[in-house]
């Protein structure tokens, strides 16, 4: 049964339109997560099935029920705030009774939800102090306990990890996903961390511009994405996107950088369907596809001659900011096998792992 | 949050040598201390002349010491209950009185207003708010004696001319414009994530009100409380045209001290008259003082 659909959803503010024809559904007990760049309308659209702003035209629905019109109280969802919105003047107990509060539920149900939900968030010490208090990982468990006490059909969270230092976003992003485990709630995750995105969700909404680029699992996403944007904005570093022709190659299909040395990459039979001899592509590797040609792991027939501008070792591996014919290349590698700057050497590319895309229409051809 | 301070903003130990922090230091206190002197003089000169007897103050002139043996409290006691204004001798109790019955009030209900207008205009924004609040604020420039002859006319169809009831009202409507200034204003920086967070959980508009709003309020209600009960305490034009004989504030009655026939001027009676009328005000900065600056300067939360 599907928890959330939405149907045709547009959204302007007067002339401008920021959220063009947006279909989604989600299963119940689904974590779908919204990722996209500042302003692609990801924010609007959570504001939305929160019922925080209204619906220009199309339709949301919560568990079959149309709730376009509903009031946010109305629609039984809990939500976690990128700020993460705690009453300042108010403790954490009273943080967490206020929605109940508001529903009118009785006191010694509301001391018993706070008592449970404070024991599976261990929050239990913290109850009666204020959020001024609290450090910036617990206001972030206070705010999750603030929706959990609710016990939605749905949970919406919005970049609830941004204001968190690096160490502290990774150990809140695993207590997230163990968190949805035990629970089991349909959550909508709105983040422009494509990482957040991959590690947490079931299925990926890729938004860009105002609309949904694709909406997929996030190993559909990152092996087959749908597009050129899609393609470049998931995955760190950025696949890299080469401007390359399509040549005959014995009895299939290759491919010749544009610009360089004529050599060609031999394309799998099941990347050159859709292409033809002559056509002009673009060319997308991921970085840890390439690898240097002793090491053996790709195809060592697809090698590409590339010279290493510099080197960026991160410790578990090492990337290479390298150029082939005036084209970026980033690659990386083992730091073992890291050749030196200012060297030219030879990458061999996994084939059966790129991506080709039709220049004018950056839509995926393979 | 509860953090040590680690670091200061400006520190005076590192403006060099010892002579010249000395030096600095002795021109910042000789120049305030002379300015302060100045300002508190008046003070000063009145409260004197509230102990010292009439023949005294006529012989020696405004500004002397009070002699030891002559130096008295019964001119305050005059001034409150028993001196003749206008044909009836009551002092200025009766005044008084009026200027609670009128200050009281009319603070509590403009500053009531603000909140709700500032609520509104902040919160729950609608279309053309912002016409609306600049056209509420035009108040806070429009020069009083044009709003008098308007008033009158308002005063006089409500049944309220010279009539306590009638100031409060008038007052309560021109505090609006300054308490719906500085409560929007104030409000603004109440991040917005807090009202839709309170929607989700269910709250209705009186509710976050109540709830979230008002708890957040404390700086900005002692500021509008401030400026309101001191600006209409000390108001004394509407207070001088609208009503007359008993129905007058403290501050228009003591006007009348000077024009009440017995030709002579009771200096010593007047100058407690005139510190009794400055006490309230006084009384009022010296609790809130403190949080009236923090209040207009500082965001609502952090």
């Amino acid at each position: 049964m599907s928890s959330l659909t939405i149907k045709d959803l547009r959204k302007s503010y007067g002339p401008v339109e920021v959220l063009t024809d947006i279909n989604l559904e989600a299963e119940s007990g689904e974590f779908i997560a919204l990722v996209g760049p500042s302003g692609c309308g990801k924010s609007t659209l959570l504001s939305i099935i929160a019922g925080l702003e209204s619906v220009t035209s199309g339709e949301v629905r919560i568990e079959e029920r149309v709730v376009n019109n509903d009031a946010p109280k109305d629609r039984d969802i809990a939500m976690v705030f990128q700020s993460y919105a705690l009453y300042p003047t108010m403790t954490v107990r009273e943080n967490m009774t206020f929605g109940m509060e508001c529903r009118n539920v009785p006191k010694p149900e509301q001391k018993e939800t706070v008592e449970r939900v404070a024991d599976l968030l261990q929050i239990g010490p913290l109850l009666d102090r204020k959020p001024s208090q609290l450090s910036g990982g617990q206001r972030q468990r206070v705010a999750m306990g603030r929706a959990l006490v609710r016990d939605p059909k749905l949970f919406l969270f919005d970049e609830p990890l941004s204001n968190l230092d690096a160490k502290l976003r990774i150990e809140m992003r695993s207590e997230i996903k163990k968190l949805h485990q035990r629970v089991g709630k349909t959550t909508v995750y709105v983040t422009h961390d494509q990482v957040e995105a991959m590690t947490l969700a079931s299925r990926i909404a890729v938004m860009f511009k105002g609309v949904l680029q694709q909406y997929d699992t996030p190993k559909e996403i990152y092996e087959r994405p749908r597009n050129k944007f899609v393609a470049g904005f998931m995955g760190s570093p950025t696949m890299n996107f080469l401007d390359a022709k399509v040549v005959a190659d014995g009895d299939g299909l290759g491919l010749t950088i544009d610009g360089g040395d004529g050599g060609v990459l031999p394309l799998p039979t099941e990347k050159a369907a859709g292409v033809k001899p002559g056509q002009a592509v673009i060319f997308g590797v991921r970085p840890e596809h390439f690898n240097p040609v002793h090491a053996h792991r790709g195809d060592p027939t697809a090698r590409l001659k590339v010279l290493v501008d510099m080197v960026e070792p991160t410790g578990s591996e090492t990337i290479l900011m390298s150029s082939v014919a005036g084209q970026s290349v980033v690659a990386s590698v083992e730091p073992d096998d890291a050749p030196r700057e200012g060297e030219a050497v030879e990458l061999a590319i996994n084939m059966a792992k790129i991506c080709l895309f039709d220049p004018a229409t950056e839509l995926r051809i393979s | 949050m509860a953090e040590a301070a680690t670091h200061q903003e400006f520190d005076p130990l590192a403006t060099g040598g010892t002579r010249r922090r000395i030096t600095s230091k002795g021109i910042v206190y000789g120049a305030l201390g002379l300015f302060a002197l100045i300002y508190l003089a008046p003070l000063m000169i009145i409260l004197l002349n509230t102990l010292r007897p009439l023949d005294d103050i006529v012989r020696t002139g405004f500004i002397a010491l009070p002699e030891a043996e002559t130096m008295s409290l019964k001119y305050w006691a005059e001034a409150w209950g028993t001196f003749c204004i206008g044909g009836t001798c009551e002092g200025v109790s009766r005044f008084y009185k009026n200027s609670l019955m009128m200050t009281i009030p009319a603070t509590v209900l403009s500053t009531m207003f603000g909140l709700l207008n500032g609520y509104i205009l902040s919160k729950w924004r609608f279309r053309y708010d912002g016409v609306i609040f600049g056209l509420i604020t035009l108040g806070v420039f429009m020069p009083q004696q044009m709003t008098l002859l308007p008033w009158a006319f308002v005063l006089g169809k409500l049944g309220l001319s010279n009539s306590i009831a009638g100031l409060v009202f008038v007052h309560t409507i021109q505090g609006i414009s300054f308490t719906t200034l500085f409560c929007r204003n104030y409000f603004v920086s109440i991040p917005d994530d807090l009202i839709k967070a309170a929607r989700i959980d269910g709250a209705g508009f009186w509710r976050i009100f109540r709830r979230i709003i008002l708890p957040l309020s404390p700086p900005i209600v002692i500021v509008t409380v401030i400026w309101q009960f001191t600006g209409i305490w000390n108001e004394f034009l509407f207070g001088t045209v609208f009503t007359s004989g008993a129905n007058q504030p403290i501050t228009s009655a003591i006007v009348a001290f000077s024009g009440s026939g017995t030709g002579e001027r009771h200096y010593n009676v007047e100058a407690a008259a005139v510190i009794m009328a400055a006490i309230p005000p006084l009384i009022i900065y010296v609790l809130g003082g403190k949080y009236f600056v923090r209040g207009l300067t500082q965001g609502a939360v952090k």
